[in-house]
């Protein structure tokens, strides 16, 4: 078989979810300010890996985010991903789906010719699992989401398997194409120190605003998103709530009553 | 150009930017504070400068909003059925329409859609679309992206509502890219403004805040609204008018082949259960989950667990409520033992009534408890079960 150009794509998230707000000043606290990548994208990069194994395979990973996503890049390198592109600049901050996705779309043309666009099935910060498919449609091409095993894969496309609430679909698409995959799809490898020193030398290409076809500025970062977020603030407790502290029979008894007049029994 | 700009005169290096950014998107670079592309706009740092060196930069102009308006629900329609989230999404419809004073419209896709059409025209909406070809039997992205774009670029709504379902997250944000416009993921309220801006809040770094996101510029607004979360619509006269739509070669040119549908096994759904009754690490052996099993028996229910439960084995993943299970809405959850951890919570407490027995009052789970139970489940459990029992002889 040929080799497949795929393309992985990989986000930088942080390294924790947990977040508390300050209850009198109402500001976030975050936790730790470590980085990881997105563990979903693990699952994406480690199918790329096996079909580069059984079918032969480039793998490019690209992310968009700050100079110091080149980490996760590097982390990918460690895993064996042949090329990485990062796409930094300050005109891409502030980027929600259709940004994000517009940009990462104008820096795969700039890859060139790929067979597949790799994906994971959400990130943990922006918890979407939108990026993809917005992706496919600026590149014009069809995408299948929920990916739960590859069939196979022939010169001209990919047989996939899609996870939906009731039923699995195998479905297949043309190259060249995006899917997303589930999370446990394959069980990632882990980054290889042997692969960390073989590959420190292997250069990161770094994308800019000035390096893209489309300079209009409208398209990118905050000016490009059209969706703002207004306010975050945690989950409002109930208010209208009853405690019981009785002896056990006493609180049992008034439950069966409580159900009764609820009409539960 | 930056987006949120920084007056380095009025900024005294003071930090506290840095410290509440939530994305660590602050940084001090050759002696100045820096904006990079982590930054998502929450303009946590503007509100926060004591210096009051920050500013947000203006966006893009906006859209005529007075040429895009009503709410359109897409019906995800499948041989026959549809799927219950449509008559959620109607219900907060129209809710959101009545609220602005637009009209609640209904487009629907799929192969034999005539009868499904009219029972849509029964759910409080004024207008009904219907696609129906055999092609369009199956869901393709490519086809059905077509179709709603045929649909929208002629009746220009100013909301679009679908479900947050495998079919709906897939769906949406083909559209909204072809719009150019803005999609917020797995909604859990919405509400309108009068100049018809859609206030769409959802859950954000796995359920522990909420965001509050609007598309204020571009329309339509796009939204996926989670399952099981808002009030379905009530069923009632006929008052929408349907209109047969007619599918073209064109839409439905597709590069996508359904080869096979399996149907997965139909085990008994946690997430369509009225009644829950379940059961958490107050439990002390595999055993005594029966009484959870004979409790929702006995309530015409179903059990279900926490997640450390299915991690021990005691039951199955399809049973587990939670961020890493399902999420649930029934009419009555019973929680028994289980300590309320945000991941759990998160995804049952939309619950219309909130019963919850746990030996430790501070539990956090009394937090969204309607009922909160302070007690010992070894003693309560086996006396409502046998009220129960003798109730029913
Ligand atoms: C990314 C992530 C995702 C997660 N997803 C999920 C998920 O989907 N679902 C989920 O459930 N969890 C999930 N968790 C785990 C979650 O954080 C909690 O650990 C879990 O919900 C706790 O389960 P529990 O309430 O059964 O156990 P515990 O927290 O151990 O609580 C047991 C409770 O039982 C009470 N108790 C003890 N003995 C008795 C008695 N005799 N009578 C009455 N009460 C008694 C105790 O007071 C205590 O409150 C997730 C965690 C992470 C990090
Ligand atoms: N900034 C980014 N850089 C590279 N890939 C991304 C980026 N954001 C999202 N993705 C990809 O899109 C998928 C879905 O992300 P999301 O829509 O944010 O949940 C992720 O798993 C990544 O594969």
């Amino acid at each position: 078989m040929t080799n497949l150009k795929i393309i992985v794509c990989i986000k930088q998230v942080p390294g924790t979810t947990k977040v508390d707000i300050d209850p009198e000043t109402g500001v976030l606290k975050r936790s730790g300010v470590s980085a990881k990548m997105n563990p979903y994208d693990l699952f994406g990069l480690e199918t790329a890996l096996r079909l580069k194994a059984e079918y032969g395979a480039h793998i490019t990973v690209i992310s968009m985010g700050p100079p110091q996503a080149e980490t996760v890049i590097r982390e990918a390198y460690m895993m064996e991903a042949d090329d990485g592109m990062l796409m930094t600049d300050r005109k891409f901050a502030g980027a929600d789906v259709l940004a994000t996705s517009y940009t990462l779309a104008a820096g795969i043309r700039k890859i060139g010719d790929f067979d597949l666009i790799i994906c994971g099935k959400q990130t943990t910060d922006g918890d979407t699992a939108q990026v993809g498919p917005a992706m496919a449609e600026h590149l014009g091409i069809p995408h299948v989401t929920w990916v739960s095993n590859i069939e196979s894969v022939d010169e001209t496309g990919v047989i996939a398997e899609q996870n939906m609430e009731d039923s699995l679909e195998a479905v297949r698409l043309k190259f060249p194409c995006l899917i997303s995959v589930e999370k446990d799809i394959f069980t990632p490898r882990l980054p290889s120190y042997r692969n960390k020193l073989l590959t420190a030398d292997r250069p990161v290409r770094v994308l800019t605003f000035n390096d893209l076809d489309d300079s209009n500025e409208n398209n990118y970062g905050l000016t490009g998103s059209p969706t703002q977020v207004e306010r975050i603030f945690q989950p409002e407790p109930f208010t209208d709530r009853e405690l019981w502290d009785l002896p056990e029979e006493v609180s049992s008894h008034k439950l069966i009553e409580l159900l009764e007049s609820m009409k539960f029994i | 150009m930056a987006n949120i700009i920084v007056d380095h005169g009025k900024c005294d290096l003071c930090k506290v930017c840095i410290d509440v950014c939530p994305f660590g998107a602050i940084d001090i670079t050759e002696g100045r504070i820096d904006i990079n592309a982590a930054c998502k706009m929450c303009k946590l740092c503007i509100k926060n400068c004591p210096s009051r060196a920050m500013t947000a930069a203006e966006k893009r102009k906006s859209a005529d909003k007075e040429k895009w308006r009503g709410v359109l629900v897409f019906a995800e329609y499948f041989e026959g059925t549809l799927h219950p989230v449509t008559i959620e999404l109607l219900g907060i419809g129209r809710k959101l329409a009545d609220d602005s004073h637009m009209k609640l419209c209904a487009v629907i896709a799929g192969s034999g859609t005539a009868e499904t059409a009219k029972d849509l025209a029964c759910y409080g909406t004024d207008e009904v679309y219907a696609y129906d070809d055999p092609e369009l039997a199956h869901f393709k992205v490519d086809t059905y992206a077509n179709v709603l774009e045929d649909l929208i670029s002629e009746i220009r709504p100013s909301v679009v509502l679908i479900g947050s379902t495998s079919i709906g997250r897939s769906l949406a944000p083909r559209l909204a890219t072809r719009f150019r416009t803005g999609l917020t993921a797995d909604c859990t309220t919405l509400k309108i403004k009068p100049n018809t801006d859609l206030v769409q809040i959802r859950p954000a770094f796995g359920g522990n805040i909420m965001a509050q996101i609007i598309t204020t510029h571009t329309r339509p607004q796009f939204a996926t609204v989670r399952y099981k979360v808002m009030d379905q619509a009530v069923r009632g006269e006929e008052t929408g008018r349907v209109f047969d739509r007619s599918v073209s070669g064109e839409m439905l040119k597709s590069d996508i082949d359904v080869i096979r549908v399996t149907h997965k096994e139909s085990v008994t759904s946690i997430t369509d259960a009225e009644v829950i009754v379940a059961g958490g690490q107050g439990l002390k052996e595999k055993e005594d989950l029966e009484m959870i099993r004979e409790l929702a028996f006995l309530l015409g229910g179903e059990y279900a667990v926490t997640r450390p439960l299915v991690e021990k084995g005691w039951a199955d993943y399809t049973r587990q409520i939670g961020l890493s299970g399902r999420t649930v809405k029934p009419k009555l959850i019973i929680t028994c033992g289980v300590s309320g951890a945000i991941q759990f919570a998160a995804c049952m407490n939309c619950s219309d009534r909130i019963i919850a027995i746990n030996s430790d009052p501070n539990a956090s789970i009394f937090k969204i408890a309607h009922t909160g139970i302070v007690g010992d489940l070894y003693k309560i459990l086996p006396s409502l079960i046998g009220e129960l029992k003798g109730d029913r002889k």
